[in-house]
């Protein structure tokens, strides 16, 4: 046997909490660098992971996400003129303690990183960026804020931050804080105190399709385990579980949030990733407007559905697509069985023609054509729960 | 769980079962805990043949797919039919029901570079040691 995850080199970056996912009996893998727990065996592993995080709750270690301040220089406004210039997303349609997702560009309309920006005050933003690609970003960040009257902080290494996932993550953590979590509506955020600490950035955010929070602590080593501990302590009444980067991909896939590097990267633009709700062309101007406005008026041509296998087998990234007499026509993105639908779902890019719902796609799966389907996305999307008319 | 002494053991983490010219082949505990939930098993037909060292199907979890490498080389006589439709009887039972085939040895010598259990053990405790460096 031969894993495809790789064992470690000793020069891996360590989060606060390493220790603890190893005294959890965690399997660690490499991932962008990263020392991170893929799942917890001895817990029960990734798929009753992610089924904790679709009927209870569980908790990730999310420190090796980085996290970009842009705050006012000399005057009001050099933050959120900059922000606009980085970001495909309307900033200044943010309030005050609003999130939104979000990407760079590069100039040619491809992403530098997908984001997640909160409006920290009224010229004060905090750019949540992948781990992969945080020196990357922080270069780009500044290289393209110079101009700009703004203060530019990297706290990536600052903060331990936790993602509480799940329909039950708003019981667990009202039991750590007393800010008021039923009233911060999803992509938004609050500071509160959480297990003590005071002003403690609360987010209703998360990458697994569930409702959620993820909070932000100091990121030493003491606080951190204190935090992990008393959040599993508080979730034990609801099975909360241990949640590693494996189940943190099939949830994610099933949601179809994009993962850079897979759906979206410096060779994929905005439109091909079907991410045309997020790039606010009214805006005069943000670094590849101009690509994506001619990106848009000559067309597409490949685009992502979701696809599900008809035959037996499991499409894997980077396998190749096909049309039904072999001619290849594509590649998948993300491949994975689904634990929540029982199915073997995948995303991937493929001609506008081939797109439509019902298309039978051939994914080529070690030398052999099986048979797949395009199906509607997201896969999985929870059911809201009705505003209660009667409180 | 035991590594059982009859067996033999692969660096790839595959164990050999010899009885006679016969050879039963799996993957051990310790592979099946590196892949994670088993749901897919990808099996060659009885009457293919195998060849020491080459790969000769596919185990997949949730998260990867790996491929297995015989220990010996032979004819195939049985793939675990059992493994179409629970695979992941690899988790639970990987050195007893969840064997994956049975082949028929065509050259037997080729099993005396293959560790024994004790061998094995001592190799698997060296990997889980640099894990946890």
């Amino acid at each position: 046997m031969e894993s495809a995850t790789t064992s470690m080199p000793t020069e891996l970056r360590k989060t606060a909490l390493n220790a603890v996912h190893r005294r959890l009996g965690a399997k660690m893998v490499n991932f962008g660098g990263w020392d991170m727990p893929v799942e917890y065996p001895s817990t029960g592993g990734l798929v009753a992971e992610h089924k904790a995080v679709r009927n209870g709750v569980g908790v990730f270690d999310v420190s090796h996400m980085g996290d970009i301040r842009i705050r006012t220089g000399r005057r009001d406004g050099g933050a959120l003129a900059a922000v606009q210039h980085l970001s495909m997303n309307d900033a200044a349609k943010l309030a005050i303690g609003q999130a939104h997702y979000s990407a760079m560009l590069y100039p040619n309309g491809t992403f530098v990183d997908d984001v997640v920006v909160h409006r920290l005050g009224e010229d004060d933003f905090l750019l949540v960026i992948n781990a992969g690609t945080r020196e990357k970003d922080i270069q780009w960040v500044r290289g393209h804020t110079r101009g700009f009257d703004c203060v530019v902080e990297e706290l990536s290494d600052s903060y331990t931050q936790l993602a509480i996932q799940g329909p039950r993550a708003i019981d667990l953590l009202q039991k750590l804080t007393d800010a008021n979590l039923a009233a911060i509506k999803n992509y938004w955020f609050t500071h509160g105190t959480v297990c003590g600490l005071p002003r403690t950035l609360i987010a209703r955010t998360g990458y697994t399709g569930e409702d959620g929070f993820e909070i932000y602590v100091p990121s030493d080593a003491a606080t951190s385990a204190k935090v992990w501990d008393a959040v599993m302590e508080a979730g034990r009444a609801f099975g909360i579980l241990p949640c590693g980067l494996g189940a943190r991909n099939t949830l994610r896939l099933e949601a179809k949030m994009a993962l850079y590097g897979h759906e979206i990267s410096d060779t994929v633009n905005v439109w091909e990733a079907g991410l045309d709700r997020y790039a606010k062309m009214e805006k005069p101007e943000f670094i590849g407007r101009e690509a994506l406005a001619a990106a848009k008026a000559a067309g597409i041509t490949r685009t992502l559905v979701g696809l599900e296998m008809v035959e037996r087998g499991i499409a894997r990234d980077g396998y190749c697509c096909c049309s039904h007499d072999g001619v290849p026509i594509g590649a998948i993105t993300s491949g994975s069985p689904s634990p929540t639908l029982g199915k073997n779902i995948a995303l991937a890019y493929v001609p506008p023609a081939m797109s439509a719902i019902g298309t039978n796609i051939d994914v080529e799966i070690r030398g052999q054509r099986c048979k797949a389907q395009v199906v509607p996305t997201p896969f999985y999307k929870r059911a809201r729960k009705a505003a209660a008319l009667v409180t | 769980m035991a590594y059982p002494p009859q067996y033999r053991y692969t660096k790839e983490h595959e164990w050999v079962d010899v009885k006679g010219d016969t050879a039963t082949i799996g993957i051990t505990d310790y592979a099946q805990h590196e892949l994670g939930d088993v749901v897919f098993a990808e099996l060659p037909k009885a009457g293919s043949s195998v060849t020491a060292g080459k790969s000769f199907g596919t185990v997949e979890s949730v998260k990867a797919v790996s491929e297995i490498f015989a220990p010996a080389t032979g004819e195939v006589l049985e793939a675990n039919p059992e493994l179409q439709s629970t695979p992941e009887k690899i988790n639970t039972d990987p050195h007893g029901s969840a064997w994956l085939i049975k082949i028929k040895l065509s050259n037997p010598a080729e099993l005396a570079g293959l560790m024994d259990a004790a061998a094995y053990e001592a190799y698997i405790a060296e990997k889980n040691k640099e894990a946890s460096a």
